[in-house]
């Protein structure tokens, strides 16, 4: 298929309609607006249903009971409406439901700004909601990025049976960047939903969609299955891509928006012949912990940067296992580094270093 | 090589995101790496709107200008006062001089003041005022094929609007030779 | 020898947790019959509520989805558009739905979605061990309002029927008791008369259901159905508060 050019937000519900999501339901909230707009007006040309809800809470439990109809379902919102999100999101989890939930993230916290940022890491990776529960976490790099990923999300939510997280942010939902829909995308061999919840017709015992186990020993037993699960996401579902790292000296550990302009930070060092290198995490949980603790050794240092205070800095430390310094830099509320603070900082880190 | 950084900028209803998105659009139909990003937000609803376009054989890393921009469109004062210092020595401004009246006052960059509002008054339909400001930019800057961003025009507009073209085509030639009076 | 009765294939063989001389038992009861007689079990969704009735998927003979505490009416939301042809219904108490769930539930009327809503007001919460609810009785003792219910500082009980009868998407809204014979009969012809609407696709429908609950009332289960005679049935009158004519009409 030709390229077309695209909005982050709209090539989003474009990537899902593709992947057979039919069903989207959300609640307006700047940056994230164009994609529920979208889909009010191409779902219902599909046959599908777009439901603007009542509140983020709502949207979401609207999911949960729409995903145990065993179609494909999608919502979206932005920081502080994930927030509220939490609570369905755990249940989804607990569940065991599969959806596909984006999230495009602007400052905080509380009402923060609607400009792009990367602080909801934590909100995303270890979730706001109770519960030992993982969700896959994507954190796309490009617009063709994020439209792959999408498709491939819904793959994942249904093969594992769980929820799957696009995490973007408002430069990404906001910009329009060349994508092309590749009919050539992995597909997953998927198990019959035979759990769901469509009447019985009369052919099977009822089913019932649940997360409470009053009997400890069998939330246990729930849980340890759970993990399971979370143990195969690690094994095969972990995405990275590194850039100039066999003979760095330093190496830059971004993703999403920040590992672009930490990209054309290491074009420009390298062009003066400083040895840097970039490690972009694609998917965020699971974390790619083995390509941070097998850098290569001419790695000196690390540099985390991020839209933020420092988040994802904390699993470049577990990545690291002390083995070098782990430097920050960053901007938050809103404000988006440039290349030039990232070769500042490497420039500070390098010659302070030597 | 080619590596276009491009910040447009004016107020809401001028059609900045729109010039931007054509250049974008032509740029990749041109096979070239390309992005857009706009500013968001409460400006957005009829206050100041800008939007930053990249333009490059090689794949964008950061699409964001921060002080690198090799050309800015400004279609009215906050804008020349906001995005002229984020150009680069040797850059190129575009000054929609119909709206302002002050000067550039940088000199290591070549300014161009190109009356639009005027030039599409004059053809009678001031909508058109963003399209006779790109012409102004291909031809200076030649780092597109002016028909291609007549193409991507043509796309947006699609069938129900086609009988527009017309006047584009002619605000678009009018820009380039204001343009091409002052090189 | 001829079967004069027997149990509704509507309910499971699971006996209830539920307290003795406490009332949810015969609204299962009641609306496992009306899916069984209007023969729509085998196309039915139910969505269990956090509070007592938390447990009903495992009591329903049909499929269920258990929501988040408040959350059912969006649930159902959720499946009923997915699957117009299926039979969806909430079953909520007071808490779920008077309390944490008004906006769902407001808002599930409001789009007059094409569902049914069991509403089972017993003035308290249960499950949690008796706190005052939006619904509990001024001067009613509960474990949060000791010294009974003030309305200077709580509030007056909220009517939700009275309420959702003003929301031009609700279809049908009538509260009805089940503490005498009569009223059962009553009860379950309202519960009927919801599930038929929503068969015929005319919209939301909420049946309130004045329920005891003696554990918490602190009251043996025949004083229990006085108390809820001389107390909720005063201030929470029975009757329709909206039919589909009415809709029509208006």
């Amino acid at each position: 298929m030709s390229k077309v050019l695209m909005k982050g937000n709209e090539a989003i519900g474009a990537a899902a309609i593709a992947a057979g999501c039919k069903y989207f339901f959300g609640y307006p909230i700047t940056p994230q607006s164009e994609l529920p707009e979208y889909m009010s007006a191409h779902l219902p040309r599909v046959g599908g249903v777009y439901l603007q809800a009542e509140s983020e809470v709502a949207a979401i439990n609207m999911v949960y009971g729409a995903a145990g109809t065993g179609k494909r379902v999608m919502t979206s919102s932005s920081s502080p409406g994930i927030a509220l999100k939490q609570e369905g999101i755990s249940y989804i989890a607990g569940a065991e439901l599969p959806c596909v939930i984006v999230n495009i993230v602007r400052g905080g916290p509380g009402l923060g700004s609607i400009q792009p940022a990367q602080s909801d890491y934590n909100q995303s990776t270890r979730g706001g909601g109770d519960g030992d529960y993982r969700l896959l976490v994507y954190a796309p790099g490009s617009i063709q990025e994020m439209v792959d990923l999408v498709q491939i999300a819904f793959d994942k939510a249904d093969y594992y049976r769980n929820p799957v997280m696009v995490l973007g942010d408002g430069m990404m939902g906001q910009m329009m960047e060349p994508v092309e829909f590749k009919d050539d995308l992995p597909k997953m061999e998927l198990p019959e939903k035979d759990w769901a919840t469509t009447g019985t017709k009369g052919q099977r015992k009822p089913n019932v969609i649940n997360s409470l186990y009053l009997a400890a020993e069998e939330l246990e037993q729930h849980n340890i299955r759970l993990q399971k699960k979370y143990d195969e996401m690690k094994q095969n579902e972990v995405r990275y891509e590194e850039y100039q790292i066999e003979d760095a000296e330093l190496v830059i550990a971004a993703y999403g928006t920040t590992a672009r302009i930490a990209k054309a930070a290491v074009d420009q060092l390298r062009e003066a012949g400083i040895k840097v290198g970039l490690f972009r995490p694609i998917t965020v949980w699971p974390y790619p912990y083995d390509v941070v603790k097998n850098l290569p050794e001419s790695v000196k240092h690390i540099l985390c940067v991020e839209m933020s205070m420092g988040q994802m800095i904390d699993d470049v430390r577990i990545g690291n296992e002390g083995q070098r310094p782990v430097h920050f830099v960053g901007r938050s509320g809103g404000m988006i580094p440039t290349p030039q603070l990232v070769v500042d900082k490497v420039n500070e880190i390098l010659n302070g270093g030597k | 090589m080619l590596n276009e950084r491009v910040i447009l900028a004016g107020f809401g209803g001028q059609g900045i995101m729109l010039m931007g998105q054509l250049l974008t659009q032509a740029g990749m139909d041109e096979n070239k790496e390309v992005s857009w990003l706009p500013s968001y937000g409460p400006e957005m609803r009829g206050g100041t709107a800008n939007c930053d376009v990249m333009i490059s054989e090689k794949p964008i890393a950061s699409p964001i200008i921060s002080n690198d921009a090799t050309s800015a469109i400004v279609m009215n004062l906050p804008s020349m006062v906001k995005f002229v210092p984020e150009v680069v020595g040797g850059g190129y401004v575009f000054v929609n001089s119909s709206l302002i009246e002050e000067k550039v006052e940088r000199d290591d960059v070549t300014t161009y003041y190109i009356p639009c509002n005027e030039i599409a008054n004059d053809l009678g339909n001031m909508k058109i005022a963003n399209m006779v400001m790109l012409g102004a930019y291909v031809e200076v800057t030649k780092s597109l094929d002016p028909e291609s961003v007549l193409n991507a025009l043509e796309k947006k507009l699609g069938m129900t609007k086609a009988s527009l073209m017309g006047i584009n085509r002619e605000a678009f030639a009018k820009g380039a030779e204001a343009a091409r009076e002052q090189i | 020898m001829a079967v004069v009765f027997q149990k509704t294939r509507g309910l499971t063989d699971v006996e209830t947790h539920y307290c003795p001389g406490c009332t949810h038992g015969i609204i299962h009861r009641l609306v496992g019959e009306v899916l069984e007689e209007l023969g729509v079990l085998d196309e039915a969704i139910g969505v269990a509520p956090v509070g007592c009735s938390v447990l009903a998927y495992n009591y329903f003979n049909c499929d269920m989805s258990e929501a988040a505490h408040g959350r059912a009416p969006a649930v159902a939301t959720g499946i009923k558009r997915l699957l117009p042809e299926n039979v969806v219904f909430t079953y909520q108490g007071d808490g779920d739905l008077a309390s944490i769930g008004t906006a769902e539930i407001v808002h599930a009327a409001h789009r007059s979605e094409n569902i049914t809503t069991i509403f089972v007001n017993n003035a308290i919460y249960g499950m949690t061990g008796g706190q005052m609810a939006p619904t509990t009785m001024i001067g009613q003792r509960t474990t949060t309002s000791p010294y009974g219910r003030d309305a200077a500082t709580t509030g007056m009980p909220i009517k939700i029927s009275e309420m959702l009868a003003q929301v031009p998407g609700a279809t049908f809204v009538e509260r009805v008791a089940v503490n005498t014979p009569g009223n059962v009969r009553k009860a379950k012809k309202a519960i009927k008369r919801a599930f038929e609407l929503q068969l015929a696709g005319k919209g939301f429908g909420i049946i309130e259901v004045l329920s005891t609950c003696p554990t918490n009332w602190g009251l043996d289960p025949v004083k229990a159905l006085r108390w809820l005679e001389d107390n909720l049935m005063v201030y929470y009158p029975l009757g329709n508060f909206r039919d589909y004519q009415e809709v029509e009409n208006a």
